[in-house]
């Protein structure tokens, strides 16, 4: 089984599009979306749910206030300033700041504070017209992304095994960050979307500079391509110095966002220059992959 | 007075907003809090006269006291020490920095040294007719994955008495939340399609839990459907803005270039753009 990740480090440069097309034209395999605080493969792939589950990523400080005595040990040692007091509510923990290390309940003399399971989001298995798809969603503000992403990839995983799939295609959120390492190490190939802007280039060369550290090899496709030419033939020019094979230049069409808006991907929407572009490149991905 | 400019989904054109708006507001701050991916600086190509390392602390086990009773593995939630036998290993990457460990350690064989996670840059630009603007950002390592002590540091640096503008990072986990924390209201922008109005409920979520203000800026506002405009009726939330695609902005863009140096009709746009948020938050 091989597991290809699609990433950008720039967000919507069109990894979405590009994996929702693979999705079509991939046969025999298992899709992952590993952008869980911000998923958006369902809208097109509009998966029916076959079973789904509380994703508990980690334990989070409760704070009993009976036993509380306002010694405020706690917050003197917090170093994620998630500690408030305030004369009507005495100590109360933020949430949203607290990083759930634990100390605090460690601390604690009066054992206030316990640490408890959190549940953080949920995730899904699912039918698709493409074949099954295993998504998740974070909850709103929620912590432990990563853990997340590695729990849907090993999801997706053992679907595959299941169902004799040869292939495993992630989605990966936009960035360097933890969900990114997460949705990458281990896989046998990586594709970077980047687009011929100052931004995406930057942000390219920085995600490239990730798969490099973690020593995956990676393919680059241009979207928007005609966008700007001379970055364009620059990005041409990084692909060729770093040795990393260029496998499609799509053109900038409105007919990716009319399929999008007609919850398709762009391959069953439409058969101009995108779709042959798309189809090609999807040859390239193949041969690389060795499948 | 403190704004974020957020998005959920990503490539909906927060960092030309926030550089543009930045651009005219008077004595605004740019504060670019994408520091896994900042790109501000290629558009408002500030002169840095300052450069800080950002550093995390990490546990240095002094093996001369150690006991290996593993309390400090035990203590750790996210699994960055463990005891095996004679040898504690810290695995550096997964540490938070809480100080756990240290404080749990009954042989005080625990101090701290610290990694560098990545840095700040900061300096100024310049504005339109001759203004000048504060700018800094952060920049995560590559390989670090944990950028929100990053964030922090780079709020660290807002000016209460200026119009400070915070690019936020996509998407709606700990890097966004942590840029959002202590703004008094947030301008989303998003794009007319199933994937931004999708990303935009789940960011707007978001602010009302932290209870920030929120208004929304259409970008590329006749490139999809009309989704978004109802989401926002339904919802009460105030459209401050609509952007039209147009190729000639899409084509500056590339080349790093911000749309208001050259746009009088743009640089009044955004003027107003800046009034509107003033006049949401004072509220």
């Amino acid at each position: 089984m091989k597991e290809l990740t699609i990433i950008s480090g720039k967000g919507g440069t069109g990894k979405t599009t590009v994996t929702a097309a693979f999705a079509i034209l991939a046969k025999n395999t298992i899709l992952a979306d590993c952008d869980v605080d911000a998923a958006d493969l369902h809208l097109i792939l509009t998966p029916e749910e076959i079973s789904s589950a509380d994703f508990i990523g980690g334990r989070g400080p409760q704070l009993d206030s009976e036993k509380c005595t306002s010694c405020g040990e706690c917050q003197r040692l917090c170093r994620f300033d998630a500690i408030e007091f305030s004369e009507e509510s005495g100590y109360v923990i933020n949430e949203f700041a607290c990083d759930c290390c634990g100390l605090c309940a460690l601390a604690c003399p009066e054992e206030a504070i316990t640490m408890e399971d959190t549940i953080n989001g949920r995730w899904f298995i699912s039918d698709t017209r493409a074949g099954k798809m295993v998504h998740a969603r974070l909850g709103i503000g929620e912590d432990n992304s990563g853990k997340l992403v590695t729990l849907v990839r090993q999801q997706g995983k053992l679907m595959a095994k299941k169902e004799g799939c040869e292939l495993l295609i992630n989605d990966g959120p936009p960035g360097i960050g933890c969900p990114v390492t997460a949705a990458i190490t281990g896989v046998d190939l990586v594709l970077i979307v980047t687009e011929p802007t100052l931004s995406g280039m930057h942000d390219m060369e920085r995600v490239h500079g990730l798969c490099r550290h973690f020593d995956i090899p990676a393919l680059v496709c241009v979207n928007r391509f005609d966008l700007n030419l001379v970055n364009s033939e620059k990005i041409r020019g990084y692909c060729t110095e770093h040795k990393l094979p260029l496998v499609g230049e799509i053109p900038l069409d409105p007919v990716v966002n009319k399929a999008q808006v007609a919850r398709m991907s762009v391959i069953e929407y439409e058969c101009g220059l995108v779709t042959q572009v798309v189809r090609e490149m999807w040859k390239k991905v193949e041969k690389e992959l060795n499948i | 007075m403190i704004i974020a400019i957020a998005s959920g989904k990503g490539g909906t054109g927060k960092t030309t907003i926030a550089t543009n708006l930045a651009l005219v507001a008077p004595a605004s701050q740019y504060l670019d809090c994408d520091v896994e991916e900042p790109n501000g600086h290629l558009f408002l190509k500030p002169k840095i006269s300052e450069k800080r390392d950002v550093t995390m602390p990490i546990p240095k086990i002094d093996e001369e006291l150690c006991t290996y009773c593993g309390q400090c593995a035990a203590a750790c939630e996210f699994n960055a020490l463990a005891v095996i036998g004679e040898k504690v290993m810290v695995f550096s990457e997964l540490c938070h920095g809480c100080g756990a460990c240290t404080f749990i350690c009954p042989e005080e064989a625990i101090s701290e040294t610290t990694k560098s996670i990545g840095c700040l840059e900061i300096g100024m630009a310049n504005a339109v007719e001759g203004a000048e603007l504060f700018f800094a950002h952060g920049i995560s390592n590559i390989g670090n994955p944990l950028s929100p002590p990053i964030i922090k540091k780079v709020k660290k640096l807002v000016n209460n008495d200026c119009f400070a503008i915070l690019d936020a990072p996509p998407g709606t986990s700990c890097p966004m939340v942590q840029t959002l924390m202590g703004c008094d209201y947030c301008l989303f922008v998003t794009e007319p399609t199933p994937f931004g109005l999708n990303d935009l409920e789940l960011a707007v979520g978001v602010a009302r839990q932290l209870g920030i203000p929120c208004g929304i800026l259409i970008n590329r506002s006749d490139s999809g459907d009309n989704q978004v405009q109802e989401y926002c009726q339904r919802e009460r939330i105030p459209i401050l803005m609509e952007i039209p695609f147009d190729r000639d902005l899409a084509f500056a863009y590339s080349k790093g270039e911000a749309a208001v140096i050259k746009s009088q009709s743009l640089r009044e746009g955004f003027l107003k753009l800046h009034h509107k948020i003033v006049a949401e938050v004072e509220k």
